[in-house]
């Protein structure tokens, strides 16, 4: 068959792999609904997680299309529509497929027209990040016993554990907000932008809490993650103008 | 006692059935492609693709698992995996739905409810996606438009500054050693930026889990 980056076949191809990966998800989704009847966690509980994960998930999905439309200057639409909406993140992706092309001499921006580029880029992306889709099978259970046990014994160091795992994973990302300003010193102000939105973001939340408590605004704790990410990201337009991405 | 683990062992089962046909899908698409357009990949530059690519992504897959197995849950896990965009999605999403329900992520309820939420966020990125990809064409102005570029840039510190404020605010005592030492690592080491965060997740939760053990063994908490 002839190659073409937006070839019929490869949309059929993907959508075939993605309906596969979207019944997995319905699969288990329905599982877990029905186990969590079973459980007494309240009809209204489950609700909320509900639609709450759907807003929530709706601005970093726009973000993660945002990169198939950047991707798909080179490689077509098609295969950018399969590695983002399974395992990859924008950033493995790009850089994955950044690799590949500099390994094929071809620059990024061109469309492919060479199908052993197309193929061997796809060959690249797929094997470059495999680890979790091939070692989840075998090792959660084995892992999520393990870590079952902590708690068991003392609930209390169970709770503190449980925190301090999520703790430990925002600090990560609370530093990488400040990665960059130590430019502030040589006089470039950007390194500040994610710092203010961030603090923008912050202020919203806290916001949130205080109302839902306090005005007892019950719904606002179950948008209020989704609001503050949405409000610090639209802060970001005026911030990026007034310090210069 | 005995439902729990039953559960429990279900989700493992069908979980590994999920995982191992959606990696074999996965796994032979490129090799899938190779049949249709009757072409073998370039064997250097995928060589050279790999070594590029790879062991940095499979060290860091690696750890990932590690790390996100215990915050995520079983089933979170078997679909987080899959579906992608971990540390700035589905664990967001999990750990928000949680904390909301009032419900550890050891317990069968915290189990049932990361599932659910993440169950959820991958069905609507991949909805999103999919309505994107069909209207490509009219979106990619829009998306591209300078104006939002620097919003979808600064996703990552809009998300994690409401989702500190919640755990900072509830956990005080334990945040202050790892925030500094967060702090201190990102603006001192050049080394440490968008791309390096992934490495650092666990170092951060590692040490916080230390920190809150001694704290702990003291009284402190």
């Amino acid at each position: 068959m002839e190659f073409h980056v937006n070839s019929p076949i490869l949309f059929v191809l993907v959508g075939a792999i993605i309906a596969l990966v979207v019944a997995q998800s319905v699969f288990f989704l329905a599982r877990a609904v029905k186990r969590a009847k079973e459980l007494g966690i309240a009809k209204d509980t489950v609700k909320k997680t509900v639609t709450s994960a759907a807003v929530f998930t709706i601005a970093p999905a726009v973000a993660v299309l945002v990169g198939v439309v950047a991707l798909s200057k080179s490689l077509g639409v098609a295969l950018p529509w399969l590695r983002l909406s399974v395992i990859g993140s924008i950033t493995y992706e790009t850089v994955a497929a950044g690799n590949a092309l500099e390994a094929a001499g071809s620059g990024a921006g061109t469309t492919i027209t060479d199908p052993a580029v197309f193929i061997t880029i796809a060959w690249v992306m797929t094997v470059g990040i495999a680890a979790g889709l091939i070692l989840v099978p075998f090792v959660t259970k084995k892992l999520q016993r393990s870590m079952g046990k902590i708690g068991m014994k003392d609930k209390k160091w169970g709770e503190i554990f449980n925190n301090a795992m999520f703790l430990g994973m925002i600090s990560a990302f609370l530093g990488y907000v400040f990665c960059d300003v130590a430019l502030v010193v040589k006089g470039d102000m950007s390194g500040l932008i994610p710092v203010c939105v961030m603090a923008v973001s912050a202020v919203v939340m806290a916001v949130c809490g205080l109302m839902a408590t306090k005005a007892r605004i019950r719904w606002l704790t179950d948008y209020a993650l989704p609001l503050s990410l949405i409000v610090g990201m639209v802060s970001a337009i005026p911030i990026t103008a007034l310090l210069g991405g | 006692m005995k439902k729990e683990l039953n559960y429990m062992d279900s989700v493992h089962r069908y979980g590994r059935i999920w995982g191992i046909i959606v990696a074999i899908a996965l796994l032979s698409f490129p090799l899938i492609l190779s049949l249709i357009f009757k072409t073998a990949p370039d064997f250097g530059v995928l060589l050279a693709g790999i070594i590029a690519t790879a062991p940095m992504y499979w060290a860091v897959g690696i750890v990932e698992i590690f790390t996100y197995v215990p915050m995520l849950g079983a089933g979170g896990t078997y679909l987080s995996f899959v579906t992608g965009n971990i540390s700035n999605l589905k664990l967001p999403c999990a750990i928000d739905a949680m904390e909301r329900a009032g419900v550890k992520a050891t317990s069968e309820e915290g189990e049932v409810i990361s599932t659910i939420s993440i169950a959820v966020s991958s069905i609507v990125t991949t909805l999103i996606i999919l309505i994107g990809v069909i209207c490509i064409v009219p979106l990619t102005p829009i998306l591209e438009s300078p104006v939002l570029v620097p919003a979808f840039d600064m996703i990552l510190p809009a998300l994690f500054g409401g989702l500190a404020v919640v755990f900072i605010s509830k956990n005080a005592k334990l945040s202050v050693a790892p925030i500094i030492l967060m702090l201190a690592l990102f603006i001192f080491v050049p080394a440490l930026n968008a791309s390096t965060v992934g490495i650092m997740v666990p170092v951060g939760v590692i040490f916080t889990v230390i920190v809150a053990r001694i704290l702990y063994k003291r009284g402190v908490l």
